[in-house]
């Protein structure tokens, strides 16, 4: 009964591994390309450009990561006393995580854009005098825009995943600190943290991994140069010249590399820390 | 001094969740807006018009055909992934954890990368360029999405229910119909509505696989930002948003809300 679902997952994302690892080893042999190389991983790895993207992108997913693991955190201790007796706000937290990335992208275009409303808002409260003396927020160097669709987006996923275990076993654990006279910030660290670590780790992978190896949001909200690396990929994919193809192929293939990597290490990392008795 | 960070907390909620939208919305009903006016000068239809009310218009043709995508995408991914689950579900066997890593590693690893991979020999087999091309590689991670729901709805699940139909001389079809359907029916929705939209916000997958052919919404959604009709974008962007809204409603209602975490 499993085997209709595995052969199709199979099939199409090993098959499709698989087969992008064979190009971009130069393994194509329906054009007579059957000998095995590694120059195009070589090319990619040493291209300048492909170490500012590289760093580029792990700035950005990790920076997105570490401040929406922070707002989230702190988010999850408030709404824990909130949200459930506000079901309003409890329903308007979660409207973030079903939205389309892309609409939310348009969104910040349409607000901080040069011409967008928050510029617009600047001149009407006399702060700048013209669009152009308004920063660039959106295809700028920082990664602003990205930035913030990111975390407007993950904020409210790790959130709930950290709020799922405070109401399921935090709540008693704090009381008990008390009655043992730890202060807030003992309470936090000793209780709080412990308690939500595990889910606001895995959370945060799974941030890490999406904004890694996402599309969309920097297509639109990035810098010409350097690009992000899954449009770095997609532009050497899509290059007119074809032997860009398999060099496109192997950066595809280097992103979920590392996020294979990023997600067994901190497997490792944790059950390694656990079994040396750290409290995480 | 709980109470009045409560409140704060909600209302900066509510207007950092609520603030994009208020800018589509004014921007999809606005005729005229230059710069640097805070409102628009003349409000009005046109985009709105221009999305639904030019018969056999682009954005019309792309709407309808992302949601025939998602939709079926969805069917598929539910039929395949009902039994799936089922079995992961109810009973303990070897080799559990390989297939779970074998189903969670196409919901991590980006879509870009599958989807280069496969274009080739989907080119090969007459697939690129096809509706069943598009679907077959949303399915790649929206299949294992299902799965997974699935997985989590029988390890609730009762199978007792069936036994006792069973002795009562209920045949198999009818158990399945009468009895294990209607138990995970919020969870089949549930399946059904995360596979739509994964599949609807599909942008790159489609457009390498789809090869220009297949337009769904976000790939004209992107067109028309490279044009600047902003208010027609915003439009299509509100348009875009309206199954997420009624995927978050259906599981608030069924399920608290709890289990649509983890749509990506």
């Amino acid at each position: 009964m499993v085997t209709p679902a595995l052969a199709v997952v199979t099939a199409l994302f090993g098959g499709g591994l698989v087969l992008g690892l064979a190009q971009s080893l130069g393994f194509v042999p329906a054009v007579g390309m059957d000998s095995l190389t590694v120059t195009h991983f070589t090319n990619v790895l040493g291209d300048p450009d492909f170490i500012d993207s590289l760093l580029l992108t792990l700035y950005i997913s990790g920076t997105s990561t570490a401040v929406a693991a922070v707002i989230s955190t702190a988010m999850a201790l408030i709404l824990v006393f909130v949200a459930q007796k506000n079901r309003l706000v409890h329903f308007v937290f979660q409207i973030p995580l079903t939205v389309p990335h892309l609409v939310i992208a348009v969104a910040v275009v349409f607000m901080l854009a040069p011409t967008g409303l928050v510029s617009r808002m600047a001149i009407k409260l006399g702060i700048i005098d013209s669009s152009a003396s308004f920063p660039l927020l959106i295809n700028d160097r920082c990664g602003i825009g990205i930035l913030l669709t990111y975390v407007w987006k993950e904020i409210p996923f790790i959130t709930l995943m950290i709020l799922a275990v405070l109401r399921r076993s935090g709540m008693q654990l704090l009381d008990v600190g008390r009655t043992l006279k730890a202060n807030s910030w003992q309470r936090f660290r000793y209780i709080t943290l412990p308690t939500i670590f595990p889910s606001l780790g895995a959370a945060c992978l799974i941030v890490f991994a999406y904004t890694f190896g996402a599309f969309e949001v920097p297509f639109l909200l990035g810098q010409t140069y350097p690009m992000m690396l899954p449009v770095w990929a997609y532009k050497n994919y899509s290059d007119v010249d074809l032997l860009a193809r398999p060099e496109g192929i192997a950066a595809g293939l280097v992103i979920a590399g590392v996020v294979i990597a990023a997600i067994a290490i901190s497997q490792a990392l944790t059950q390694a820390a656990r079994r040396r008795g750290v409290v995480l | 001094m709980r109470s009045s960070h409560g409140t704060i907390a909600s209302a900066a909620v509510i207007t950092a969740v609520v603030l994009p939208f208020v800018g589509l919305m004014l921007w999809s009903f606005s005729n005229r807006w230059f710069y640097p006016d805070l409102w628009p000068q003349q409000w009005g239809l046109r985009a709105w018009d221009y999305v639904f009310g030019t018969a056999g218009s682009q954005i019309l043709t792309a709407l309808i055909q992302s949601l025939l995508v998602a939709s079926v995408t969805a069917v598929i991914s539910v039929i395949i992934g009902v039994p799936a689950g089922r079995v992961l579900g109810l009973y303990e066997f070897r080799g559990k954890n390989l297939i779970s890593v074998v189903l969670i590693l196409p919901v991590i690893v980006p879509p870009l990368c599958v989807a280069m991979g496969l274009h080739l020999w989907f080119i090969k087999m007459g697939l690129a360029g096809t509706f069943l091309g598009v679907v077959l590689v949303h399915l790649t991670f929206c299949l294992p999405y299902s799965v997974f729901v699935m997985w989590g709805v029988f390890s609730n699940y009762n199978p007792d229910y069936e036994d006792q139909a069973r002795s009562l001389g209920a045949s198999s079809s009818k158990i399945i119909l009468r009895i294990m359907l209607p138990m995970t029916f919020p969870g089949i929705v549930v399946a059904g509505l995360f596979s739509f939209l994964l599949s609807w916000s599909q942008y790159l997958s489609t457009l390498i696989i789809g090869g220009g052919r297949i337009t769904t919404l976000p790939i004209i959604l992107f067109a028309l930002m490279g044009s600047g009709d902003r208010p027609v974008a915003a439009a299509v962007s509100l348009v875009f948003v309206v199954p997420a809204f009624f995927a978050l409603l259906f599981s608030a209602r069924y399920l608290g809300g709890r289990s649509i975490t983890g749509v990506r």
